[in-house]
């Protein structure tokens, strides 16, 4: 930590000062000191040989599950934040939909307790929105946030009270922080994949696209009455990238995320009662998974969020009704997006790393995202070009969780230095 | 879509009728025939499946699907064990698939299942080795109702191509509807549905089936009616007003039928609920066959048996001579 480090030979590629080319990266004290070529690093600095590697900042992922407390036997804050770092992740933002829910300054303190002792990815945590994620009462959040909460949500629920939502999203402009909003219709919810005809087929109740845009809809008119910060989990459906389209044109204070497997996966997955695609919200259609993709090109999505969501073997092997939802993702994220998007030439690498950190750092106000001079020292290196098979015995995460394993992805992380600091490298 | 494969093609399970050929489901039903003939005898037993254990397993109630299923194995000689929900382990929290392995473990060669989740046959077939036959999983699939259904059209009007079927009623929750629109598909037939919307279920269509708003366009259209029963809840839990306006608004009565340009066959899966999807005069007169399919349920379920215990279609008419 204490030592220069000078990452030599790499191509930087730096989206928030429009930088791609080979170019040296001095980072000194956890900050980045200077990008440039032919950096002559001070006598002591430690080389790491980036030629054939992109060098590029840390990626940030605002929605994670780590599960702890009450569900260690899936994940736990140190196991999540060493999968994040494997996937190329200097900082997450964990959901406090754990047991019991994060509602407390006591629990925030202690989740970054834990984090820092874990040595692994930088870990944020989110705030529940509302007392034990019931939807009554709104949480002390001014207390959350001076305990170092950077956000609330009650996420695994909507915030399902109009009123509730009204009041949250006034409260939380005192202090500067983004309601992070599950959208989904709990009068319309109670299915368990894309209603649709493969639901059809195969028996299973379905969970409609209105479900999610009618509460993005509404969220979208209390943003209108209220100017705060909603920020729109999980993006599935057309239908809200529609209204979420209307929210820009009008220059709301709105936000939003698609996982990487709304970006390529459909309802498809579920034939045979594929319980590792049982994921909320649902796989949808092709023509959502285009309509997701167009409006992360075109900025009306703004940014790649995981939603990583570790579950036992035990917990996935059951029949499809009774199955929880969630998809593991913080190890695939990058390959799966390299995969769906730069793959198939629909988007830049430069483009990708955009709004996998720079775009989650400049909507959510974070000072890292960027390899400028001063900032955190939080760098990825990778080599986009790596072919690599998913084996989910080979992840850091407690979990396995993945219904695409045995896929062929593109973009592998080597290096993850969080402040300066290598903490991943891969063998 | 069915490709039409002429050979006949049973895998190790019968988990639904999706994806079976005509051939096959034609095999079936072909195989059913023979066994008709044992239920009218004095003594109803031949020793097709001597020596074969077959465990009943139930976690949802039932009563004419298991009945059926056991007189089914009896007759064919088979040792039969009923499991249900109630008196199991399932209660103290065993998963389905170790209360399957633990069956397997005594050997057995075949279960039966009905459970309320969509998939759970299958999850079962996917997992054990024995032969598992679906009696019902959740709202996906109830293959030998289908079946069963299928040959007591044949029966009555002597061909299944061709002919069009309308499945009225609940279809969100019918595992038996699709059961046999995916049968009825691949034999060559027509198929449409008929209720409320609100109880139709969303790209119904994409699977090649058409809906009708009214009652009297269905009746107009069909060759075959296959009346579902309408549960109770459906009204408590918001799908339907009320039962008395499903009856005036999609009940098939009398007067409606009347009308029909044909003499339109009434099929039930039982067990009905007279005076609200169907009226008596209509259960029990003389276009319904209600009860054959009862009956052809029985003939139907031995044919599976034998057919996934190794016997092949066509055999059957001597195995049963063979030994008794």
């Amino acid at each position: 930590m204490n030592r220069p480090l000078l990452l030599r030979g790499g191509r930087v590629v730096d989206p928030s000062q429009d930088l791609d080319g080979p170019a040296d990266v001095l980072v000194r004290g956890g900050k980045i000191e200077a990008v440039g070529s032919d950096i002559a690093g001070p006598d002591d600095a430690e080389v790491l040989d980036a030629s054939g590697q992109v060098v590029a900042p840390g990626l940030i992922d605002v929605h994670v599950h780590l599960r702890e407390p009450g569900g260690e036997h899936k994940e736990t804050i140190h196991t999540g934040s060493h999968a994040a770092l494997a996937g190329g992740f200097t900082t997450v933002w964990a959901m406090p939909n754990t047991d019991p829910p994060i509602d407390d300054p006591a629990a925030v303190g202690y989740l970054r307790l834990a984090a820092r002792a874990a040595r692994g990815t930088q870990v944020m945590p989110i705030g529940a929105a509302s007392i034990g994620q019931k939807g009554e009462r709104m949480t002390e959040i001014g207390e959350l946030v001076k305990a170092g909460a950077v956000a609330v949500s009650d996420d695994g629920a909507p915030v399902w009270d109009t009123g509730l939502m009204r009041r949250l999203l006034e409260y939380t402009q005192t202090f500067g922080i983004p309601v992070l909003q599950h959208a989904e219709d709990m009068a319309l919810a109670g299915g368990v994949m894309n209603e649709g005809v493969v639901a059809t087929a195969l028996g299973l109740r379905g969970l409609p696209n209105a479900a999610e845009s009618c509460i993005v809809a509404r969220d979208i008119q209390l943003v209108e009455l209220t100017g705060g910060h909603l920020h729109v989990c999980h993006v599935s459906a057309r239908q809200s990238v529609e209204q979420l389209g209307m929210a820009k044109e009008k220059g709301l204070t709105v936000t939003s995320e698609v996982t990487p497997h709304h970006l390529i996966l459909t309802d498809e997955m579920c034939r045979g009662y594929n319980t590792e695609a049982k994921v909320n919200p649902p796989l949808r259609t092709e023509d959502d998974v285009e309509a997701v993709t167009q409006a992360l090109l075109d900025g009306v999505i703004d940014i790649i969020a995981t939603d990583h969501a570790p579950h036992t073997y035990e917990e996935k092997e059951q029949e499809f009704d009774y199955a929880p939802f969630g998809i593991n993702g913080l190890e695939t994220a990058f390959g799966l997006c390299m995969r769906a998007l730069v793959q198939p030439g629909r988007l830049s690498l430069s483009g990708l790393i955009d709004r996998m950190s720079c775009n989650p750092a400049r909507i959510m106000g974070l000072d890292s995202g960027t390899l400028r001079p001063g900032a955190p020292a939080d760098i990825v290196v990778l080599d986009p070009g790596e072919q690599w098979t998913v084996d989910p015995a080979d992840f850091r995460s407690r979990s396995r969780n993945t219904p695409i394993a045995g896929w062929e992805l593109i973009g592998r992380v080597n290096h993850t230095l969080v402040a300066g600091e290598i903490r991943f490298e891969r063998n | 879509m069915n490709q039409a494969r002429p050979e006949f093609e049973l895998g190790k399970d019968l988990v639904g009728l999706e994806g079976l050929s005509g051939a096959t489901i034609t095999g079936i039903l072909d195989t059913a025939e023979p066994f008709k003939e044992i239920s009218e005898r004095a003594i109803k037993k031949v020793p097709v499946l001597r020596g074969k254990t077959i465990v009943n397993l139930f976690f949802e109630p039932s009563t004419r699907t298991r009945i059926s299923f056991e007189f089914a194995e009896k007759r064919l000689g088979a040792d039969t064990v009923n499991i249900s929900s109630s008196g199991s382990s399932v209660v103290k929290g065993e998963t389905l698939v170790d209360t399957a392995r633990n069956l397997e473990a005594m050997r057995i060669d075949m279960v039966v299942i009905r459970h309320s989740s969509s998939g759970a046959a299958s999850f079962l077939a996917d997992r054990i080795p024995s032969n598992v036959i679906n009696a019902g999983d959740g709202q996906h699939e109830h293959p030998t109702q289908a079946l069963l259904d299928m040959l007591t059209i044949r029966d009555r009007l002597g061909r299944i191509e061709g002919l069009k079927v309308c499945i009225v009623g609940d279809i969100v929750h019918s595992r038996v509807a699709r059961s046999n629109i995916f049968g009825l598909q691949a034999l060559g037939a027509e198929v449409a549905v008929c209720g409320p919307r609100s109880l139709i279920p969303r790209g119904i269509e994409e699977l090649g089936v058409e809906s009708f708003n009214h009652i009297e366009d269905a009746i107009e259209w069909a060759d075959a009616l296959n009346i579902l029963r309408l549960q109770l809840e459906r009204m408590s839990t918001g799908f339907i007003p009320s039962l008395r306006e499903y009856n005036r608004v999609f009940g098939v009565t009398r007067a409606r039928l009347a009308r029909a340009p044909r003499d339109t066959v009434i099929l039930h899966p039982g067990p009905i609920n007279r005076g609200v999807e169907i009226d008596s005069a209509v259960a029990d007169g003389p276009q319904s066959v209600i009860l054959p399919q009862v009956t052809n349920g029985v003939a139907v379920r031995m044919a599976v048996l034998y057919l996934l215990a190794g016997g092949v279609p066509g055999g059957a008419e001597a195995a049963k001579q063979e030994i008794s």
